[in-house]
């Protein structure tokens, strides 16, 4: 390859790394702050969907992105505290009740979307929102075009890392919620309202995999397919694990999930002559790999998966 | 101020255990309304194409019995591995697994003895999913990777190997289409019931009940799974060998999900196709927890969702509501149920502060 095609494959694939890394980055980060607080949320995926698909009707319908990204907060907000009542207030498994809100959003957003939109030949499409370049960054050589032209939302995801990164870590809300995730009883004990926290993490947690999801109707691509996440939600969780509950370790692997998802697309476009499935599973097959890495020794909040009955003295 | 507090309960008699499944899927039933009117379909004209249109004519329960047999197997396999806590989430990708290997063999056993060809196909599925489960089992048990997310990791792998091989090795000559040949007859389900398409594949599903009943109740091994399941810890200290267990839990579960992929693909499609689960191995979880992980209560509960599936069919030819209303009843179901089997365990109890 020439430097010049060399230098726009290089911003083409960063550029692309940063735009599949964003719901992921998206996602972790909500499911960070669940886990943080003891409640492993498998409705992620669910809730993922019905973002994207309530972002992009509300979008539809209303002509604002950003009234569909709200939406797709609210949506979201709205699942995580149906998650919270069956696991948090009535102590259910973790597992079953959140694939249960996933299995549930997932029939309510299909459901949903056929009802509005019915079944045309065309699926209807939204203007999707734009990239941004920022000044002067996006002029530096080589990364700047691929890492400074971006969409609204990739920025945000970006500023969340450190935002919930100093939540957790330097704040006494921070130090609640740990608390919280590693020992209920001590956390019950100095005052703090173990359910109730549980609850507000798990809600906030929702509105980012809500948004999330939205990313991908309203950024990423400017339609509604029932098959939208393919398993974003999953690797979001893989990648809290890889992360070892931490927002920027997950972030990290947030983008190398992307770096892969964007360079299998660049494949893609070379035209190998091997079926593009196989690029399709490498992402897959390499968070397997790296959670192998990781997993041996993880740490995990000590409270996760126990639901907290004072009662009981269970955590 | 009233709060309220959940507080332990005597065991309920057997007959509380049969009836609350049931009072699960009444207040289901009475829940589904809700999407029903959003959607605009009259009550009684629904619940009546809903209930016809799954049980309604000969041809129609024959079809109910046949959309039973993969979420039966698949509810099975999911019933069996969280028994023993084995969280398999991978039903979907073990049914494609065997389904895979059915079109394999069900395309190049050609010179073999036709009586050979189906029990062969059967076992290599069984395998097929069997190992592709035992897959995350083995990561569980020796890296200490969350199964949860290996076996949902390994459904999306198991998909784009399926693609890779229906636009690869396995397309139809000539077919720009993602699809195989079709099967040779020796390959094929018979089919038991004249003018439908009710083929053996039910009856294979109905005796797993029983097999994995035995098994549970009767066998070492069913009652090493279940103190797995209880406590692992505890189990391994009481001389179990808890890794032989979940690998064996893993290769029996998978090998179930197997058997319904062979069943999709031999009885019905004699072809592999991209959308050859509509999302039975997701269906077989909200089975197997409205069974109560029992082999006889996910029989009721499979029974249970395909009369949804297959009368949602007719209700949405009949009423315009979506046929998505399967998916969403199911989700309820689950839901409603886990907040019922709760109420097995522990009462609500009024407590009034001052």
């Amino acid at each position: 390859m020439s430097p010049m095609l060399e230098a726009a494959f290089i911003a083409g694939l960063l550029g692309a790394m940063m735009r599949m890394a964003t719901p992921i980055i998206f996602a972790t980060l909500g499911e960070i702050i669940s886990e943080r607080a003891g409640v492993l949320n498998l409705g992620i995926e669910g809730i993922m969907l019905m973002g994207a698909m309530t972002g992009f009707l509300v979008t539809l319908l209303s002509g604002s992105l950003w009234i569909g990204v709200l939406a797709a907060a609210l949506v979201g907000m709205a699942l995580a505290l149906l998650m919270a009542f069956l696991s948090v207030y009535l102590g259910l498994s973790q597992h079953v009740s959140g694939l249960g809100i996933t299995l549930f959003s997932t029939g309510l957003a299909m459901f949903v979307y056929r009802l509005q939109v019915g079944s045309p030949t065309v699926p209807p499409t939204v203007e999707p929102f734009k990239q941004i370049t920022i000044p002067v960054l996006s002029s530096l050589p080589v990364i700047g075009p691929g890492l400074f032209r971006q969409y609204a939302l990739t920025y945000v995801a970006w500023l969340l890392v450190p935002v919930i990164s100093i939540l957790l870590y330097k704040t006494r809300i921070g130090l609640k919620i740990r608390t919280v995730g590693e020992s209920p009883v001590v956390a019950d004990t100095v005052g703090v309202n173990v359910n109730l926290t549980r609850t507000l993490c798990l809600v906030a947690g929702g509105a980012l995999m809500g948004v999330g999801g939205s990313f991908l109707t309203l950024a990423h691509q400017n339609m509604f397919l029932m098959d939208v996440i393919g398993g974003r939600g999953w690797v979001a969780i893989a990648m809290v694990i890889f992360g070892n509950w931490d927002p920027l370790k997950g972030t990290l692997g947030a983008l190398i999930f992307g770096f892969l998802d964007g360079l299998q697309l660049r494949l893609q476009g070379l035209g190998f002559k091997i079926p593009f499935h196989i690029f399709l599973m490498i992402p897959y097959l390499l968070t397997i790999v790296a959670l192998i890495g990781v997993s041996r020794k993880a740490t995990v909040p000590a409270g996760l998966l126990k639901p907290y009955r004072r009662e009981e003295k269970t955590g | 101020m009233i709060r309220f507090r959940l507080a332990k309960r005597a065991p309920l008699p057997g007959w509380a255990r049969i009836l609350i499944p049931v009072a699960a899927v009444v207040v289901t039933l009475i829940l589904s309304a809700i999407p029903i009117l959003v959607a605009g379909g009259h009550l009684l004209e629904s619940y009546y194409a809903l209930f016809f249109g799954a049980l309604g004519t000969r041809f129609n329960l024959l079809e109910t019995l046949i959309k039973m047999s993969p979420l039966l197997l698949t509810g099975l396999a999911v019933a069996f591995a969280f028994r023993a806590k084995f969280w398999n989430i991978g039903a979907e990708g073990q049914l494609m697994a065997g389904a895979l290997m059915a079109t394999t063999l069900g395309l190049s056993l050609k010179g073999v003895p036709p009586f050979l060809v189906l029990p062969m196909i059967m076992v290599s599925g069984f395998l097929a999913g069997g190992l592709w489960a035992a897959i995350p089992a083995l990561l569980k048990t020796k890296l200490k990777v969350d199964d949860v997310v290996s076996t949902l990791l390994l459904n999306y792998v198991m998909i784009h190997i399926m693609g890779a091989l229906l636009f690869g090795p396995l397309q139809q000559p000539g077919s720009s289409w993602p699809r195989s040949s079709e099967i040779i007859e020796a390959a094929k389900y018979p089919i038991l019931a004249p003018r439908s398409r009710f083929h053996l594949g039910v009856l294979i599903a109905v005796a797993a009940v029983f097999v994995i009943w035995f098994i549970n109740k009767k066998t070492v091994f069913g009652y090493q799974a279940k103190a797995v399941g209880v406590n692992v810890r505890v189990a391994h200290f009481g001389g179990i060998n808890t890794t032989s267990v979940i690998l064996w839990t893993a290769l029996i579960s998978g090998g179930l999900a197997g058997l319904a992929g062979v069943g999709e693909l031999c009885a019905l499609q004699y072809r592999l196709i991209m959308d050859i689960s509509p999302g039975y191995g997701y269906s077989g979880i909200v089975i197997a927890m409205l069974g109560n992980l029992h082999p006889v209560g996910v029989l009721f509960s499979s029974l249970f969702f395909s009369v949804i599936i297959v009368g949602a069919q007719t209700m949405s030819r009949m009423t315009g509501v979506p046929s998505y209303i399967a998916e969403v009843i199911q989700g309820m179901a689950l839901m409603v149920m886990l907040v019922f089997l709760l109420f097995t365990e522990y009462k609500l109890k009024v407590v009034r502060k001052s």
